[in-house]
């Protein structure tokens, strides 16, 4: 495989993954204006957000395994078709 | 620039997707079985479904100089109805004669239901019973994890299966070393909002190599990009493959899992 300095990788993906923080802060902003109760998605969405600053490699399966469901048994029955894109836990 | 598209939903797609994709150097297309985006009210649906994947498509395809090919099933998001799923699978022995059928699938779990597990469990052994390949569908967002696991565990237990023979796809980081560890094929979608960036995708071959892994679009009637896998093979260009390299991942490597069958040709 290609090995790219990590010079290259700055130059490559610096601006966009900028452009991306950028909108997660502002989407962040965006929830605090709004007024009601939010939901599972948000708790998830911000335990996620804690692997974004570890020092640590393997961020983004971190982040995908923060978000997902834990449990091995399935379910008695599907509720719908759709995915929140968090998981709710075992009350919902 | 050569590629092979192994997962586009062609019957969603129009006219001017086959020019652009035949244009960017698309020398075959496959297509697995799909949910419509609505439930199909009976058997009958399917059985038209079916004729629609093994002849018509092929022939719409052909008009634009591609070779289509074709996987049948009933989708997962179809599966919590047993009794559906039995008649549907019913049908499908009748077709795995017609020369475009590459095998069975997408089969798979949605929301990981017990009844879904039944049905994927049925679709293996129909695939053992017919010696056919196998597509796997892995769950999305939040389901994901847990559905490949209870995927390659189902998979495991009907021994007739040889996992190479076995392509599980919509990989991502969390689920990719599950399914190559367990000696199968992966794929890993290309979608705009969820599923691998092609940045992402990369990312998993600097990681785990090309060996055993494949990159398709999954057009279909949703938000999806026909182009996703020549968008990709560029990004592979900016971080330093070959072209040589590029074409083995985006051409050689669908050739050498389809050509398990002899229903595939390699195209010229």
């Amino acid at each position: 495989m290609p090995t790219l300095t990590r010079q290259q990788v700055l130059d490559l993906y610096f601006m966009e993954a900028r452009a991306k923080l950028i909108d997660v802060a502002a989407f962040l902003d965006r929830v605090d204006r709004a007024s009601g109760p939010g939901d599972f998605r948000w708790t998830a969405l911000r335990g996620a957000l804690a692997e974004l600053a570890s020092e640590k490699s393997g961020r983004a399966e971190r982040v995908l395994l923060a978000l997902s469901d834990p449990t091995l048994e399935p379910l008695a029955a599907a509720p719908g078709k759709g995915a929140a894109g968090a998981w709710p836990g075992k009350s919902a | 620039m050569r590629y092979i598209e192994p997962h586009g939903h062609m019957v969603s797609r129009v006219t001017d997707d086959y020019v652009n994709m035949v244009t960017a150097g698309c020398a075959a297309v496959c297509e697995p079985a799909f949910w419509a985006g609505f439930d199909r009210s009976s058997p009958d649906g399917f059985f038209d479904y079916f004729k629609q994947l093994t002849e018509y498509e092929p022939k719409r395809a052909a008009k634009f100089g591609l070779p289509h090919y074709c996987w049948l099933c009933i989708n997962p998001k179809e599966s919590e109805d047993v009794r559906l799923a039995e008649e549907v699978i019913a049908l499908i022995p009748q077709f795995l004669n017609a020369p475009g059928v590459l095998g069975i699938g997408e089969i798979g779990l949605n929301k990981n239901s017990r009844n879904e597990l039944k049905v994927l469990e049925m679709h293996i052994d129909l695939a053992a019973r017919h010696d056919q390949l196998i597509l796997v569908h892995t769950p999305h967002l939040e389901d994901k994890w847990k559905g490949t696991k209870l995927i390659l565990d189902a998979l495991k237990n009907d021994r007739r299966v040889k996992p190479e023979r076995v392509i599980v796809d919509h990989v991502e980081e969390h689920t990719v070393k599950l399914v190559l560890d367990a000696g199968h094929w992966g794929g890993m979608t290309l979608y705009p909002e969820s599923k691998c960036t092609a940045a992402r995708a990369i990312d998993i071959l600097d990681t785990m190599g090309t060996d055993r892994l494949w990159m398709n679009s999954a057009c279909d009637w949703g938000v999806s990009v026909p182009l996703a896998v020549p968008y990709a093979a560029l990004e592979m260009r900016k971080r330093g493959y070959t072209p040589g390299q590029i074409d083995q991942f985006v051409f050689g490597n669908p050739a050498r899992f389809m050509s398990q069958t002899a229903k595939f040709k390699m195209p010229e």
